[in-house]
């Protein structure tokens, strides 16, 4: 489904952020992607959606070239769901129209079919008596589960999501990691920067772990918790599951 | 100072045959206003487009950008009027030249227009520095969304920039108004040039100036409340700058 292969990019031409990267996403697979800090995780996800521009590699999503020039962007961003750290709402609307506004101006769907999915999605995330209020009267949890809901309401064909809980108070993190384990099991292609261990335990099917710039471990989960081959991932991992 | 003061000079006939001297300041009253309103609003389209070329991603939108800003706002106003009334139709060739000068109401139209483009330069100030102060994930979301560049500003980022920069749009809307004054320069009969004239025919300086002060800060106080209005009509509830 998502195919990264020998991705480089630079900021400029003495800072490179991504170095070689080369990985893939099969249809209905979950991807973890973890690391410190300023190891190009996010970038690598922006990149997939085209959202950061890269200079050398290519990458395919579902059989489109995402670095061609003639590749019709919208139309492909429009495929791929993505969500936010800080969940991106748009303040100005109400809920139900965050979730309306794509559908009808990039779908071309009617308004009333659009708020039938709108009310079907925000339902589903719990949060359909909010349908009517605005992204500031919601909580960080609640905003980041109608940003997962915006996304959904396009029909998605995978999701990227970039450090979805990382803004979030401790206590909020679950409502929004049970929708994401909720997609997952009903097979949602999913590449997911994070640093909840406990997710990427739950449903992923692989992690990769990266560090400055370069995919340093791509493996299985069983074999990623059980035992990392790098000594990287090992005092990550040994950082970020010691408390 | 021995001055004769003489309030009821507004209810006597002023030379111009034309009613009172109240109605002479009244008439100037509604072209400061004509003026003012169309200046206004080429103000606002013109430095809306130029305010957002300066926060597109093409270097050539953002350098026409930079150019027209600088151009408009680093010449006084007085300057810039001259420019378009005197020195314009002499560099024109000819014919047009002769089409402007004949030109009905000339200061009317010169003015609208001069005043408009030189505000134009600061409400595209404004803008730029309002969509720049938006989060940047909001043009991420956008754009992840598959919302082409046009819809991303259309929906997401002019609703919310424009919201922002009311406050101070108001301020500039203000000195769209009381910067009509300096068409009085090229013969506009405006409400400080009937002013003026009022004082050359009777004499009575103090009441001519006075009632045109009290004009302009009622005009100005008219503008100021409905601007109030207007945000606290459009203001997002739970957001800061809502109520």
């Amino acid at each position: 489904m998502i195919e990264i292969s020998h991705v480089d990019k630079w900021y400029s031409t003495a800072f490179q952020v991504l170095k070689d990267c080369t990985t893939n996403v099969a249809k209905g697979e979950v991807v973890v992607v973890c690391g410190p800090s300023g190891s190009g995780k996010s970038t690598l996800i922006k990149c997939v959606n085209a959202l950061e521009p890269f200079q050398k590699g290519d990458i395919t999503v579902d059989g489109t070239k995402v670095n061609d020039p003639r590749t019709d962007l919208p139309k492909l961003r429009a495929r791929v769901g993505m969500v936010f750290q800080h969940f991106e709402l748009f303040p100005h609307l109400k809920i139900i129209d965050n979730l309306c506004l794509a559908q009808e101006k990039v779908l071309g769907r009617a308004h009333d079919k659009a708020v039938t999915k709108g009310m079907m999605l925000l339902e589903r995330v719990g949060l359909k008596e909010h349908a009517q209020k605005f992204p500031a009267q919601l909580s960080g949890g609640q905003q980041q589960r109608v940003a997962i809901a915006r996304a959904l309401a396009m029909d998605p064909i995978a999701m990227l999501f970039d450090e979805p809980t990382s803004a979030l108070d401790p206590e909020m993190i679950s409502e929004v990691l049970d929708v994401m384990v909720d997609l997952a099991r009903e097979g949602m292609t999913m590449m997911v920067v994070t640093h909840e261990m406990g997710f990427a335990r739950k449903v992923a099917n692989r992690v990769i772990f990266m560090d400055r710039g370069e995919i340093v471990e791509d493996a299985p989960k069983d074999d990623f918790f059980g035992k990392p081959r790098s000594d990287r991932a090992q005092k990550f991992l040994s950082k970020i599951l010691s408390h | 100072m021995t001055y004769n003061w003489n309030w009821g000079i507004f209810f006597q006939p002023n030379p111009m045959g034309t009613g009172t001297y109240l109605d002479l300041l009244l008439s100037g009253l509604v072209l400061t206003l004509e003026t003012a309103v169309l200046a206004w609003i080429i103000a606002l389209i013109t430095g809306s487009i130029v305010g957002v070329m300066r926060t597109l991603p093409s270097r050539g939108a953002y350098w026409f950008g930079f150019a027209y800003v600088e151009f408009f706002r680093n010449m006084p106003l007085l300057v810039q009027l001259f420019l378009w009334f005197f020195v314009l139709p002499e560099i024109l060739p000819k014919a047009a030249g002769l089409w402007l000068k004949q030109l009905p109401n000339a200061p009317f139209w010169t003015a609208s227009i001069g005043v408009g483009l030189f505000m134009s330069a600061r409400v595209a100030v404004q803008l730029q520095a309002g969509i720049g102060s938006l989060p940047r994930g909001q043009r991420q979301a956008a754009t992840a969304l598959g919302l082409t560049t046009v819809q991303g500003y259309r929906y997401v980022l002019l609703p919310m920039a424009f919201r922002i920069i009311l406050p101070p749009l108001t301020s500039e809307f203000l000195n769209t108004i009381k910067n009509t004054a300096v068409a009085i320069t090229i013969g506009l009969l405006e409400l400080t040039g009937q002013a003026r004239s009022m004082q050359e025919f009777s004499f009575q300086v103090f009441e001519a100036f006075t009632a045109a002060t009290i004009l302009y800060l009622l005009v100005n106080a008219v503008v100021v409340t409905g601007m109030r209005i207007l945000e606290r009509y459009v203001a997002i509830p739970g957001y800061i700058t809502g109520k």
